[in-house]
């Protein structure tokens, strides 16, 4: 079976005087990393310069609010189930009197763990909810010495309730509510 | 100026040629001949022979004694792995060595007193005039020795090949 | 001596010191910046501005690195290789000429710290003791990674430095005399010896690359298979008289290049010119490091290119390819210059 048309047959005739001479094989090397020399660097610095993402780049999780500042999580589990490397945990509990302000249902997560080390990015948990309540972001997760902290909870994964502190995650959503 | 050049470069040179007899460790043995041999460099530049002093450099420092220091780092002689010597072979020994000494001595004082005839300032030493003699007067012996190392070098490579066809 | 010349030499001779060793310090800096753009990279640009003053921060690193003395070692000999490979190196721009001469009050003084009658036959003396270094400092190692590097090291510069001195006897042949600057005066303007000697000088940079040890004669230290061959064993600043041993040598042979075959410190028109005698020269050294910098580059441009030999190729070339060339070079040019001869004996007639 052929794949494609760019297979060559290996000849191992004699090699003519010109090529035994290899002169000519050097200097048209030297030409080729000469031509190089004035191409355009692929190198970014990167503390100042830094590349743009993808807006379909999976990074850092956050757990949205509404318009009022409520949380969408319901804690109903499909993330969990959906995560393919068992990272997500929870424990769901009943929305009291008096914390509708806090939390849109009547069900919400009273505790919500992602394992950073466990994760593979792979936006299932995204997939799988119901509520858009679970977003991927641009953010670099950051790299720290202990396991401890790469169990991420619900201080680092809750965005912020204030409005000029949302996490914006137009790109993705757009994405999410195409498929 | 000279004169302490000259002995100082002469106590180095009989330093180091004892310094090859006396060390324990082969490389160090080689590593002293080769200073030697840069000591007696330093006196053919003081008889104003430079180019005998560089051939010197380039052929017996450069190339023979880096063979020399091959040879005995690949064979990695130590002080340790070093045979033991009968009292008989260092008997024979002493016995030879007095004897060479002895000749050495009788010599020596057969000579009427040592007079060097060439003077310091000569000019036979530099390049123009040693290639005059060279392919002037002795013409014929400097073209029989080219012919004894071409005949050395074939049968080197007749040596280093591994089978005669 | 006159005092005058005393001074002019002492700061001749501490100039000339004080240059190469700038030079080979900022070729360190310069390879690293040209390996990078040749690869389509930035290279180093975070000490001073556009990286000027990394040299200085490597220096700084070598030197407040841990110096290691293996345990069985050979301590005298492990530091006295290093010294040798530094001492060779900074020894052989004695005889280099680098520019004509100064007219100072009336007096002048010759732009050479000392012109000996055998200048080329002087490097090579010192180019053979240079393989001392690296024998002494990789057996000393004890370490069998840097004898194997040692040794290959020394029967690759043996077998070079044949064919180098070949390739230099048709150019001594038809300038007939071993001084360098002898040598530079007789190719004024553009006649540079390149142009009648392009095989020699083909042979001469080819061995000139492998006495080098750079690439693609690097065997004696291919981190491939040898870890880091004769300096495996080494650190801190001992390892870095090694290392820059290795640039000042590569500033020295890019000299003796330009001086041999590309004229040294002459230029097409510069006489022409009608400057005064000190401006002239100025002019032509600093012409001449404009060439000696070009092959700096070219050293470097090669490294960047073509992969290394492989041992057996590499003894083929130097014995079986650059040998016979050598030889060939020498019977040709004796040929033609018989011939002019003849010519020039029979139109006198």
């Amino acid at each position: 079976m052929q794949l494609t048309n760019r297979s060559k047959v290996v000849v191992r005739k004699e090699m003519s005087l010109a090529e035994r001479l290899y002169l000519p094989a050097i200097l048209g090397g030297l030409f080729i990393t000469f031509k190089h020399f004035f191409r355009k660097k692929t190198t970014i610095s990167y503390p100042e310069v830094q590349r743009q993402f993808t807006p379909v780049y999976r990074g850092h999780h956050v757990l949205k609010r509404d318009e009022q500042g409520r949380e969408n999580c319901t804690a109903c589990g499909l993330c969990a189930v959906a995560c393919p490397a068992e990272a997500i945990t929870m424990t769901a509990a009943e929305r009291k009197p008096g914390e509708e302000k806090l939390y849109r249902e009547e069900k919400y997560a009273s505790v919500y763990e992602i394992n950073m080390l466990r994760c593979i990015f792979c936006g299932l948990c995204e997939e799988a909810c119901p509520k858009e309540a679970i977003f991927l972001t641009d953010k670099i997760v950051h790299s720290g010495y202990e396991r401890q902290g790469f169990i991420f909870g619900k201080d680092k994964l809750v965005e912020p309730v204030e409005a000029d502190k949302r996490v914006d995650i137009s790109g993705r959503l757009k994405a999410h509510r195409k498929n | 100026m000279s004169k302490i050049a000259f002995f100082v470069l002469a106590f180095l040179s009989i330093f180091s040629a004892m310094m090859v007899v006396f060390s324990r460790k082969p490389v160090h043995s080689v590593l002293s001949l080769i200073f030697c041999f840069f000591t007696i460099a330093g006196h053919y530049i003081l008889l104003n022979a430079q180019f005998l002093a560089a051939v010197h450099i380039i052929v017996y420092a450069g190339a023979i004694m880096v063979l020399f220091l091959f040879v005995i780092m690949l064979l990695n002689l130590n002080a340790e792995s070093e045979p033991h010597k009968t009292s008989a072979g260092k008997i024979a020994a002493v016995v030879s060595g007095g004897l060479l000494l002895l000749v050495l001595v009788s010599v020596l004082k057969s000579t009427d007193g040592l007079q060097l005839s060439a003077s310091p300032d000569s000019q036979v030493g530099m390049v123009k005039n040693l290639g005059m003699v060279l392919y002037d007067k002795y013409m014929l012996p400097f073209e029989v020795s080219a012919l004894l190392f071409l005949t050395a070098m074939i049968g080197a490579t007749m040596i280093g090949k591994k089978e005669l066809d | 001596m006159e005092t005058a010349d005393l001074i002019f030499k002492i700061v001749f001779v501490l100039g000339v010191f004080g240059v190469s060793l700038v030079i080979a310090m900022y070729s360190t800096y310069a390879e690293r910046k040209v390996a990078a753009f040749f690869q389509d990279r930035i290279g180093p640009n975070r000490a001073g501005p556009f990286g000027l003053l990394q040299p200085l921060a490597d220096g700084v690193k070598m030197f407040m690195k841990e110096e290691i003395i293996p345990t069985h070692a050979d301590k005298a000999l492990f530091i006295l290789g290093p010294s040798i490979a530094m001492l060779t190196a900074c020894m052989t721009s004695v005889v280099i000429p680098w520019g004509s001469s100064l007219i100072i009050n009336g007096k002048e003084f010759v732009m050479q710290i000392t012109d000996v009658n055998i200048g080329i036959l002087y490097v090579f003396g010192v180019v053979s003791i240079g393989v001392y270094g690296i024998m002494i400092g990789g057996w000393a190692s004890n370490n069998k990674f840097s004898l194997l590097g040692a040794l290959r090291a020394s029967s690759q510069m043996i077998s070079y430095e044949l064919a180098m001195g070949m390739s230099i006897i048709a150019l001594v042949m038809m300038t007939g005399t071993l001084s360098i600057r002898e040598i530079v005066e007789s190719q004024p303007g553009a006649h540079w010896n390149v142009f009648v000697q392009p095989l020699g000088f083909l042979l001469f940079l080819i061995c000139a690359f492998a006495e080098t040890n750079r690439t693609p004669f690097d065997l004696p230290e291919c981190e491939t298979e040898l870890v880091g061959g004769y300096h495996t064993e080494y650190s801190s600043m001992k390892l870095g008289f090694y290392l820059f041993a290795e640039y000042i040598n590569m500033f020295i042979s890019s000299a003796i290049i330009v001086c041999l075959y590309f004229g040294g410190y002459n230029f097409p028109f510069l006489n022409s010119l009608g400057l005064s005698h000190n401006l002239t020269a100025i002019l032509g050294t600093v012409l001449m490091f404009g060439k000696i910098f070009f092959f700096i580059f070219f050293f470097m441009w090669v490294r960047w290119t073509i992969p290394r030999f492989r041992y057996d190729q590499l003894m083929r070339l130097g014995w079986k390819i650059l040998i016979p060339l050598a030889v060939l070079n020498i019977v040709i040019t004796a040929v033609v210059l018989l011939f002019k001869y003849d010519l020039w004996n029979t139109s006198i007639n």
